[in-house]
């Protein structure tokens, strides 16, 4: 039996989004970020709670901090990411002169959610940055990524990103996830 | 090297040896001498409201639970089970009446009314059958430290049961505490911190975190990004733009130090530091003229940031934050953030303030995170046997330092200087040699 029409529109989908977050880690490791500042709708939001380590009976709740009440290791709009990028631009931003090399690996991409013009992906990462000689982070976890569409393509609107470490091993986060 | 370490602090010729910073045998000494001995923050009364509240914390490299009692008296527990030293907290906050050991099941109370003391051995398996009875439970209770103070919310504690009162330990630091902890309209102590504490692991030494904050604005030439980009909540360049004149004030003999100002009753106009928020800086601006008025004259204070020796620093203006440098080893420090705001702001302004603290604060801040690089590598580039041969150079402004007009027992020395360094090096050396009390003040005159 041949596949259904909505399964075929469903992998197409799934392709194409994984395709664009392909995309988008390959400019972001290429430190293109002029362009990767395109690819973010005006409105876009990106949250990183900081986990922490509870009973049973707190986890559900508490495990994580939230966006917009909490502290946070990020919790942003489009004007500070943008301000990011100038400070990069700048060649006196220490922390990441001389550049460190970051690669992403994004996989386990799925669509959580779909409609006509909006999706929430949900996707793993690996962040791997190693910076002067010695100095490497593993930065890993899980991503979910409200995509909108815009024309032919997407724009990110919302980024939760998920860490799996409670304590922050890694001295700053200067790349973005 | 002498066996108490404080040579290496030589204050008469502005130096400190680099082995104070990367030396085993020194991180070793400062565990015993220092935070066993000094007063240190644990955390604020607003993350354990509720009794049998906790909150996870660390007093130097150890773990201490800050566990609030059935009656609401806080406690400071050290996280080590007094049978195989197993934690018998690993969450890093919660409720609890009791802390049962996973390892073998003996359990403590928090609570001093159940258990005579806080802390005490209150349940062991096998108590009867195989203990036979004869363990005596009542002298196996957690560690506790003896001396604890809740100051305006804010929690400290302190090892050694001679320590000096808190607020003699803090002299007239205290005032420049107050303007952090005191709500903007000058309300004491109403403020609390936001949920949520960021902890990171930085490789370098403890000791350039409160270095860093005492007062040291030479390095203000390493945050030229982020003033070149200007994240300030007043939109403009600088992320200090329209802050009044600061210096450099120093407490020789206590090994405190902030950049501010000497207390004044001069008038002083809102500086519109919210200009980017209009309904915001308009809290402010109000919250600002109460805290004037109220004073009615009185001298007051202000200040940016500061240390409270040992590992204790904050900010006192926006981000208003909270931060200790936790030693883990000679070249490995935790830091722990925490963010401060007015019980009363409205969420405009809560918001505006915790994304200000979030952009510049932290390891994901942006002025904050170059500090980290510096640090690092400063104590990478320190280690080796040739590198050692160089102390560390704290010559500026050394002699300069006069007394502070209107606090006790402080000195000035102006914007830009190493006086408050020396300082603190100096405390250091005191610690060292065994000899933190009675606080010695002759050294303001050094
Ligand atoms: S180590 Fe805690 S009960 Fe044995
Ligand atoms: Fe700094």
């Amino acid at each position: 039996m041949p596949p259904s029409e909505a399964a075929l529109a469903a992998l197409l989908l799934r392709a194409e989004i994984e395709e664009w977050l392909l995309a988008e880690a390959d400019l972001l490791d290429a430190r293109r970020y002029r362009d990767w500042l395109a690819l973010l709708h005006p409105e876009v939001r990106v949250a990183m709670p900081i986990a922490r380590n509870l009973a049973p009976a707190l986890l559900a709740r508490e495990e994580r901090t939230r966006a917009g009440q909490d502290v946070m290791w990020v919790d942003e709009g489009f004007r500070t990411l943008e301000q990011r990028v100038r400070q990069l631009e700048t060649g006196i931003h220490w922390a990441e002169e001389p550049a460190s090399r970051v690669t992403r690996l994004i996989s386990g991409v799925r669509i959580l959610e779909a409609a006509p013009d909006r999706v929430l992906a949900g996707c793993r990462f690996i962040l791997h940055r190693n910076r002067l000689e010695d100095e490497t982070d593993l930065l890993i976890g899980r991503r979910r990524d409200t995509l909108l569409r815009a024309g032919e393509g997407w724009l990110l609107h919302r980024r939760e990103v998920l860490l799996d470490q409670s304590v922050l091993h890694a001295k700053n986060l200067t790349t973005f996830l | 090297m002498s066996s108490d370490f404080a040579d290496l602090v030589d204050l008469s010729e502005g130096i400190v040896q680099r082995a104070a910073f990367t030396d085993p045998a020194v991180f070793a000494a400062e565990q015993e001498r220092i935070f066993a001995r000094a007063w240190m923050f644990l955390g604020h009364e607003s993350q354990i409201p509720e009794p049998e509240d906790f909150f996870t914390s660390r007093m130097g490299t150890e773990s201490v639970i800050l566990a609030r009692d059935r009656d609401g008296q806080i406690h400071a527990l050290l996280n080590s089970c007094t049978h195989r030293g197993m934690k018998v907290c690993r969450h890093d906050h919660g409720k609890a009446k009791v802390f049962t050991c996973p390892y073998h099941g003996w359990s403590f109370s928090n609570d001093g009314r159940l258990a005579g003391v806080p802390g005490a051995l209150v349940g062991v398996p096998h108590f009867d059958k195989a203990y036979r009875g004869e363990l005596k439970r009542e002298d196996w209770g957690l560690s506790r430290a003896p001396r604890i103070e809740n100051y305006k919310g804010s929690i400290w504690a302190s090892w050694d049961p001679d320590a000096p009162d808190f607020l003699d330990y803090l002299g007239d630091m205290r005032l420049y505490l107050d303007y952090a902890l005191d709500a903007r309209d000058g309300t004491p102590g109403a403020s609390r911190v936001v949920a949520g504490v960021q902890k990171w692991r930085v490789n370098c030494n403890w000791k350039f975190a409160p270095e860093n904050f005492i007062g040291d604005m030479y390095h203000d030439i390493s945050h030229r990004s982020v003033d070149m980009v200007g994240i300030g909540p007043n939109g403009g360049q600088g992320r200090r733009a329209n802050f009044r004149p600061r210096i450099a004030i120093g407490f020789p003999g206590r090994g405190h130090g902030l950049l501010g100002e000497l207390p004044t009753t001069e008038p002083e106009e809102w500086n519109n530091a919210w200009a980017l928020h209009p309904e915001v800086d308009e809290w402010y601006r109000a919250a600002h003229e109460k805290r004037l008025a109220d004073l009615a004259g009185r001298p007051r204070v202000a200040m940016s940031v500061g240390t409270i020796f040992p590992n204790m620093s904050f900010h006192g203006r926006q981000p208003r934050t909270i931060l200790v440098a936790h030693p883990i080893s000679p070249t490995t420090t935790e830091i722990w953030r925490w963010c401060l705001e007015d019980v009363a702001a409205p969420q405009n302004v809560r918001d505006a303030a915790r994304e200000y603290f979030l952009r510049y604060s932290g390891p994901g801040g942006m002025t904050e995170s170059d500090d980290m690089e510096n640090w690092a590598y400063a104590t990478a580039a320190s280690q080796g046997p040739i590198a050692r041969r160089r102390p560390y150079n704290y010559h500026m402004g050394m002699g300069h330092a006069r007394p502070a007009p209107g606090l006790s027992d402080a000195v000035e020395c102006g914007e830009i200087t190493e006086e408050n360094a020396r300082i603190f090096h100096g405390r250091w050396a005191d610690f060292m040699r065994g000899q933190p009390w009675p606080i010695r003040l002759s050294h303001a005159a050094e």
